[in-house]
């Protein structure tokens, strides 16, 4: 059992948990994730770590309200326990002083980009990072990565805050050069960023996120084709370079059990079945 | 031994075969001849002393008969259920020479399951030798190196990278063959041995085999983290969706319960026409879980011949009882997909036997032209396992196949002190029994190991 620390709620359906995990907290670096089981019916679910104190031995992890899981992970409280989480899962990013360094971050993924913004800079680096999210009640740790950056830029699908879309990054990559790009989000951002960098050849990383089961290489549900190889999300990954990767199948694979996350939550709203134990 | 109905058991998750009555197992313990050479116990590879549990099972000393099993054997009723006892014990049985064997395997699931309804009894332990023991994965080699060393006095801690134990006892094989609740009990007796498990720690990442020994104050370690990287066939379009592989397919219904989604969140598509590509027991298991899960057809595609088939012959019956059609000498060359980006067909090509490979089966070879098309929307993959190699890639020193699997002698030892391996991690995929066999000697070793070390 994993006792919940703290809970803060950033945005709308965007929480922040800090919960008690000294070893995961010893071992967690950058790029790296967990798979939390809320109880002994639940799904594996992947999430990003987005920080960790050894001395406290806590790790944090910032999650999106979406499906049935999350959303029951949203109604945890301070105190409450989560029945088991496993981890520091994935590869570490690649931190070194690259030189000049572009970071775009989408929705719920601005939280682990800040952990790597923190990671670059400290590694020399000069950062300018991008958040992007829907519209502007979701743009939380604004101010934190404005801090850490050497400049922000801030953009909304809906244009309500900043640029509309990320199309103004074409100007930002005409006009300078970066020495590596590295992005995380969804997966039509990460293709657009892609699309943007390849013509002036700057190596992009991207945080892929297909679906999971056991996360340390088991199952192969999480494969992606990078390159025209297969590769394991989980233990090949996270992260990949975005200019090989096949953005059209992951998102296909991503979708793959749509129909039955929906009417796991559906059942779950109408008060579903006693096995929720409500 | 009675058995659910096909009509019935295909509809449902629950234990097909139903085990002895106690006439039943009185009458078939009567048969053994107790030779005085017995060859069964030959067969055995944990050498139980098989004429002897089954004179104490005829003489209704029930008690001593599962006391004697386990001298050998702490997982009798996984064992009981899953050994493949026509290739061992039941092979060398005499009275096979001249019709049908004693079912060893049935009287040892029969004393096991009388124990478990009755509560276990927890064997004497040796005194405390304070010396620590890290064992990485809680698969049958892990869990029975750990009740072998707990017994002997050491402190063991198993660590296992899954939120439950059990290892493919409990992610591959299915609840109708192998009740998760029979692996449970089992897995209690070992804690109640004294063993901690530590659920949710991949080694290799959680910690290494390294920092183990040198941090965390462990004397030896031993891996049996057995054979869990699925095999693709590396076709065309064999990442549509659909298409699982047959440990993905496995884990999502057995460690998940997908079969009881959504009272359990994990869900699984299971479409009209399963195509089930293998021919092993992992491809039976498969195919009879795709059926219990309402495929209407599905269907076995081999590359080679019934002969040739590695399943149990059991197991074979039991799938073909239930339905289960199967297409031999046939082999996929690609898979296509619908708009959406799932699998609608797949082109197989024929095959026929050439001449002997190195596993002295013949060989398939393509028949040029043959293609073919078979309707399909869910296609698992059984083909094979290959050791899992996160503890390889992160062990320095630690001598490695060209396969993946870990160097270790008879005995488990590896390239590094203290370190010693077993099961499915070293031989590659094998059977729980010889899993077991593994951990046994391993823990022999690491007893001598620890003893003779200041
Ligand atoms: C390596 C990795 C790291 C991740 N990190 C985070 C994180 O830090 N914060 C966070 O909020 N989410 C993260 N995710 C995504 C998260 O795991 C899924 O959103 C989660 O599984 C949804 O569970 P659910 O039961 O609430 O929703 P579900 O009912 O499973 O799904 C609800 C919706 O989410 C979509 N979805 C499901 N799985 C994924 C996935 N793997 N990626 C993207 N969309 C998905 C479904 O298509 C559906 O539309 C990560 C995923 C991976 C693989
Ligand atoms: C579907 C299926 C059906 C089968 N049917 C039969 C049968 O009927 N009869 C039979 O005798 N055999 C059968 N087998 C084979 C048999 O199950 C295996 O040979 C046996 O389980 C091997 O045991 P093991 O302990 O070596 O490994 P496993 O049972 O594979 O256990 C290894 C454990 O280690 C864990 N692990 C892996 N890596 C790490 C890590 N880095 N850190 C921590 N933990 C880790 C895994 O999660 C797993 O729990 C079957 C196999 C499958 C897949
Ligand atoms: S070989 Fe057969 S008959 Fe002889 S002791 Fe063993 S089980 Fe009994
Ligand atoms: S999630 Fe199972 S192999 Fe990656």
């Amino acid at each position: 059992m994993y006792e919940i620390l703290r809970v803060e709620e950033l945005a709308p359906k965007i929480k922040l948990f800090e919960v008690y995990a000294p070893e995961i907290a010893e071992k967690a670096r950058p790029g790296q994730f967990i798979i939390v089981i809320i109880n002994e019916r639940g799904e594996r679910v992947p999430l990003t770590i987005t920080g960790y104190d050894p001395e406290k031995g806590s790790i944090t992890f910032v999650f999106n309200e979406v499906g049935k899981t999350t959303r029951q992970l949203g109604l945890l409280k301070e105190g409450d326990s989560i029945w088991n989480i496993t981890g520091p899962l994935g590869n570490p990013s690649e931190i070194k002083n690259f030189g000049k360094v572009l970071c775009v971050a989408g929705g719920v993924m601005i939280a682990p980009m800040l952990l790597q913004v923190k990671a670059l800079r400290e590694a020399g680096n000069t950062v300018v990072t991008v958040m992007g999210a829907r519209i502007k009640e979701l743009l939380f740790f604004k101010e934190e990565l404005k801090a850490l950056s050497h400049r922000l830029y801030v953009a909304t699908d809906d244009g309500s805050e900043g640029y509309k879309g990320l199309d103004f990054l074409k100007d930002v990559l005409a006009s300078e050069r970066f020495d590596r790009c590295v992005a995380m989000g969804p997966v039509p951002m990460l293709q657009r960023v892609c699309e943007l960098t390849k013509p002036y050849k700057i190596p992009t990383v991207v945080t892929l996120m297909p679906i999971m089961v056991d996360g340390m290489g088991m199952c192969g549900v999480c494969r992606v084709s990078v390159g025209g190889q297969m590769k394991f999300g989980c233990v090949d990954g996270p992260e990949f370079d975005g200019h090989l990767v096949d953005f059209d199948q992951l998102i296909k694979r991503q979708r793959m059990f749509l129909p039955e996350e929906r009417l796991s939550a559906l059942l779950w709203e109408l008060g579903g079945c006693e096995c929720d134990g409500k | 031994m009675p058995k659910q109905p096909p009509e019935v058991r295909k509809h449902n998750f629950n234990e097909v075969a139903l085990g002895y009555t106690e006439e039943q197992a009185l009458e078939e313990a009567s048969r053994c001849l107790q030779c005085p050479q017995p060859q069964c116990v030959k067969g055995c590879p944990v050498e139980i002393d098989i004429p002897a549990f089954i004179k104490l099972l005829r003489d209704g000393k029930y008690e001593e008969g599962i006391k004697k099993i386990k001298e050998k054997n702490s997982l009798p009723a996984i064992c009981g259920r899953v050994c493949p006892q026509e290739e061992q014990c039941q092979k060398y049985c005499v009275l096979g020479k001249v019709g049908d064997p004693v079912s060893i395997g049935r009287l040892e699931r029969f004393l096991a399951d009388w124990e478990r309804a009755r509560g276990f009894n927890i064997p004497d332990k040796a005194p405390p030798t304070g010396k620590r023991v890290a064992i990485i994965g809680a698969g049958p080699a892990g869990l029975t190196a750990a009740a072998d060393l707990a017994k002997l006095g050491h402190e063991v801690v198993i660590f296992e990278a899954l939120h439950l134990p059990g290892g493919v006892l409990v992610y591959g094989i299915p609840e109708f063959r192998l009740p998760k609740s029979i692996v449970q009990a089992e897995v209690d007796y070992i804690r109640k041995l004294g063993v901690e498990l530590k659920l949710g720690y991949l080694i290799g990442r959680t910690y290494t085999i390294p920092e183990l020994l040198k941090e965390r104050g462990f004397d030896a370690v031993f891996i049996g983290t057995g054979a869990g990287l699925p095999q693709f066939l590396g076709v065309p379009g064999e990442n549509l969706g659909g298409i699982y592989s047959a440990n993905e397919f496995l884990i999502r219904v057995n460690l998940m319960k997908a079969y009881a989604f959504p009272e359990y969140d994990t869900p699984i598509r299971i479409g009209k026409h399963v195509v089930v590509i293998g021919g092993g027991n992992v491809a039976m298991d498969s195919a009879r879980s795709a059926l219990r899960l309402g495929a209407e057809q599905v269907c076995i595609v081999y590359r080679r011949s019934r002969e040739e088939m590695p399943a149990r012959k059991e197991e074979i019956e039991n799938a073909e009882e239930e339905g289960i059609i199967c297409k031999f000498l046939a082999a996929p060359t690609r898979f296509i997909g619908d708009e959406k980006g799932w699998v609608k067909q797949m082109e197989c090509i024929q095959m026929e036997l050439g001449p002997p490979d190195e596993s002295g089966r013949r060989r398939p070879v393509p028949v040029k032209g043959s293609e073919f098309l078979m309707d399909t929307d869910t296609v698992i993959i059984a083909i094979g396992r290959t050791p899992n190699p996160i503890i390889q890639r992160t062990t320095e020193g630690l001598a490695v196949t060209k396969w993946g699997t870990i160097v270790a002698d008879e005995n488990g030892k590896t390239s590094l002190e203290g370190v010693y391996a077993g099961g499915d991690i070293v031989t590659g995929e094998a059977t729980v029994i010889s899993a077991m066999g593994a951990g046994k000697r391993a823990a022999r070793a690491i007893h001598e190991y620890l003893m003779s070390k200041k």
